[in-house]
């Protein structure tokens, strides 16, 4: 029903499309043309994935998680080790992807925005290994929560300017290189980090990322001889969880839930709920729900994690949000925390303070499910870049 | 000069009729139609000047308008502060912020515009962006901005690709949609655009954002004859037109030109100042006649 999703406007339903600027219309098309060029073109995919498998290290491991399923006394939990990736999380499979497009079209500048800075360091890392000039826009209020992200990206020689406007964190982040790009076009190519944004980049990212559940699905066949029964991943733009969720689609028995960042709580405005609290408009270039007042002005976000800290989600979410096929919930920050401890101290893993949002689902989902159930969730990144973090937040000095 | 005196009796038209003519949203009855007619009858070009909607009061907009008519604008366009405005540079995105701290909304702005129909006549058109549009509702934004006097709309971040929606309403409320075209346009674009451009087209001088310095001159020329070609509306130019003499050059081949972040920061650098709208009038007044005596020469 839904495998030719977009359409050829970069419609899902009502949703999604090209809100942009005119000066940035031909370079959408020229990449919309390249992008299914380089589709269908077999060279393009075995280079991409050579540099996934060697550079990469996929696949990425599917690991039982026994303690973390006895603990919580319910169904089996699987996680889908993206962690594991190089750089630390997920990103990097959309940021070689698009790289080597870049490097096609012959565009020796590459800009990024980031949130957390995970999609900024897979980006300045690709750049690094391509030859690119890179520079990357962060918030000011991100940059200081993810000092040590900044820092990386500074030793792979990119460059990083705070976005002081707005709430400084990745929308503002998005504003700027979105303003970096009009101005630049002609050179740059913009390596959008999310399933965000004007077609293509929706379908783009979520074709470069969904290699994640194409393993996954592989993965889980081989070691249960079943699907699962739930797939759960965070939703910020949502670039690892239609990445993991896409190719199931078609299974019709996989249940699937998307975790938004609830903040302090959605009584309290400060969280970044899209579907808990929001209603649908237009922000950087895609309609799609957003969190806006009456006049369409955008509210201001809270997350804990700065990856899902962002106003809107992409527009394939909201459609199957519509649709039911996907269903939506949310962790609260305290939530994520408590999920943080726990797998850290029941399984050794430190993850991600996004992906501590879709472990603090699971912890909640499966006391409920039986023992011979399963549940999958993608661990989208590590928790390093978030230690210091935590240790402010605790009162720690390092 | 001839150019002067015809200035002087439309200030004296201007100022003798308070009460316009009320318009019914006829093609024929558009006050920016009109206003492009006449100026070609008249061989001028039209200056439009940008004023932010709020900045730094809803008040001191009204004054603004009414003072910069007298000054010389054949246009005003008024933009509507957004949070998010991504065709923006710094300067229009600090004059946003500051009329969104003032509490200015799309309805208190047609309660302006209402209110400026009371005394003048001159073109309104809304620089504003989609989102803005899709809160209030494609057909009651429409009804609201016509009802308030507007008559015509601007949205950067709407290519007509995706204009299907408004384009009913708008029609239907007699406003104009005004569509742009950039450097990097190609030939394909530049047909599909200027075709579905009402009012006129706007051609954006340079690759980048309002406020970014414009360089070249001789460049912009080549594109408006391109675009010339294939548009039967007026085109008129805008992005990086800071003085008299950048105004003057443009008028040269443009049927208008428009200054945006050049009149805001002067609004930014003396909105404190008791004398600040005749301030900016001056600075309007100096590029209608830049514009004037480049036409007469």
């Amino acid at each position: 029903m839904t495998a030719s999703l977009p359409d050829r406007h970069g419609r899902f339903g009502p949703y999604g499309g090209r809100y942009v600027p005119e000066t940035l219309m031909p370079a959408l098309l020229e990449l919309e043309a390249q992008y299914a060029k380089a589709k269908k073109d077999r060279r393009f995919q075995t280079e991409l994935a050579h540099y996934l498998k060697h550079y990469v290290g996929r696949p990425t491991s599917l690991y039982r998680a026994d303690r973390l399923s006895a603990k919580l006394g319910g169904a089996r939990i699987y996680l889908k080790r993206e962690d594991l990736c190089h750089t630390g999380a997920h990103k990097i499979n959309n940021a070689i992807g698009q790289a080597l497009l870049a490097l096609r079209m012959k565009k020796p500048r590459v800009i990024a925005e980031t949130g957390a800075g995970q999609h900024g360091v897979a980006t300045a890392t690709a750049a690094a290994m391509f030859g690119l000039q890179c520079e990357i826009y962060m918030g000011t209020e991100d940059m200081q929560r993810q000092a040590l992200n900044v820092f990386r990206m500074r030793l792979l020689g990119a460059a990083v300017t705070g976005v002081d406007t707005g709430s400084r964190t990745l929308k503002d982040a998005i504003s700027e290189a979105m303003r970096d790009w009009t101005t630049n076009v002609r050179t740059t190519h913009y390596v959008l980090g999310s399933v965000l944004g004007a077609h293509p980049y929706p379908m783009m990212i979520r074709d470069f990322q969904s290699v994640i559940g194409r393993e996954a699905r592989k993965q889980i066949l081989a070691a249960e001889g079943k699907l699962p029964d739930y797939l759960v991943a965070c939703v910020g733009g949502g670039s690892n969880s239609i990445g993991l969720f896409h190719p199931f689609l078609q299974d019709k028995k996989v249940k699937m839930v998307g975790v938004e960042a609830g903040g302090v709580g959605i009584v309290s405005g400060k969280h970044a709920a899209r579907f808990a609290g929001g209603k649908p408009g237009v922000l950087q270039g895609t309609m799609t729900y957003l969190l806006q007042d009456d006049d369409g002005q955008i509210n201001l976000t809270h997350s804990v994690s700065a990856g899902l800290d962002y106003a809107a989600v992409g527009p394939e979410h909201s459609f199957y949000h519509d649709q039911g096929r996907i269903e939506y919930a949310y962790a609260t920050d305290e939530e994520a925390l408590e999920a943080f401890d726990l797998l850290t101290r029941e399984e050794g893993i430190m993850p991600a303070l996004e992906s501590a949002h879709a472990v603090a689902h699971v912890v909640k989902l499966a006391p409920k499910m039986k023992k011979s159930q399963i549940v999958l969730v993608n661990l989208s990144g590590r928790g390093d870049k978030d230690v210091q973090q935590i240790a402010r937040m605790r009162g720690v000095a390092l | 000069m001839i150019g002067s005196s015809h200035r002087q009796s439309k200030r004296a038209r201007t100022s003798s009729r308070p009460t316009p003519r009320p318009s019914h949203g006829r093609p024929d009855s558009n006050r920016l139609d009109a206003t492009f007619r006449r100026l070609k009858d008249e061989k001028k070009k039209a200056l439009i000047v940008y004023l932010m909607a709020g900045d730094p009061s809803l008040e001191a907009t009204e004054k603004l308008v009414l003072a910069l008519e007298q000054a010389g604008a054949d246009v005003i366009e008024l933009g509507v502060p957004f949070s998010d405005p991504i065709a923006d540079g710094p300067i229009i995105q600090r004059a946003a912020q500051r009329a969104l701290n003032n509490g200015v909304s799309l309805r208190s702005i047609f309660t302006t515009v209402k209110s400026l129909r009371q005394r003048t006549n001159i073109p309104i058109v809304l620089m504003l962006y989609f989102n803005s549009i899709c809160a209030m509702g494609y057909e009651a934004f429409c009804q609201a901005a016509k009802d308030a006097g507007v008559d015509g709309m601007i949205v950067p971040d709407m290519p007509p690709d995706e204009a299907g929606p408004l384009k009913g309403p708008a029609k239907e409320a007699g406003l104009r949609l005004i569509f742009l075209l950039a450097p990097t346009s190609t030939k394909d674009r530049r047909t599909f655009v200027a075709r579905q451009s009402h009012g006129f087209v706007y051609y954006v001088s340079l690759t980048g954002i309002t406020g970014s310095e414009l360089t070249d001159v001789a460049d912009v020329a080549q594109n408006v004859e391109k675009i010339r070609k294939v548009a039967s509306a007026p085109i008129a130019v805008g992005f990086g037109v800071a003085t008299p003499k950048d105004a003057a050059g443009l008028s040269y081949f443009a049927d208008g030109v428009i200054v945006g972040s050049a009149v805001v920061r002067r609004i930014e650098d003396c909105r404190q100042a008791p004398d600040m709208v005749e301030q900016v009038a001056e600075f309007v007044k100096s590029l209608k006649t830049a514009m004037t005596e480049r036409a007469s020469r």
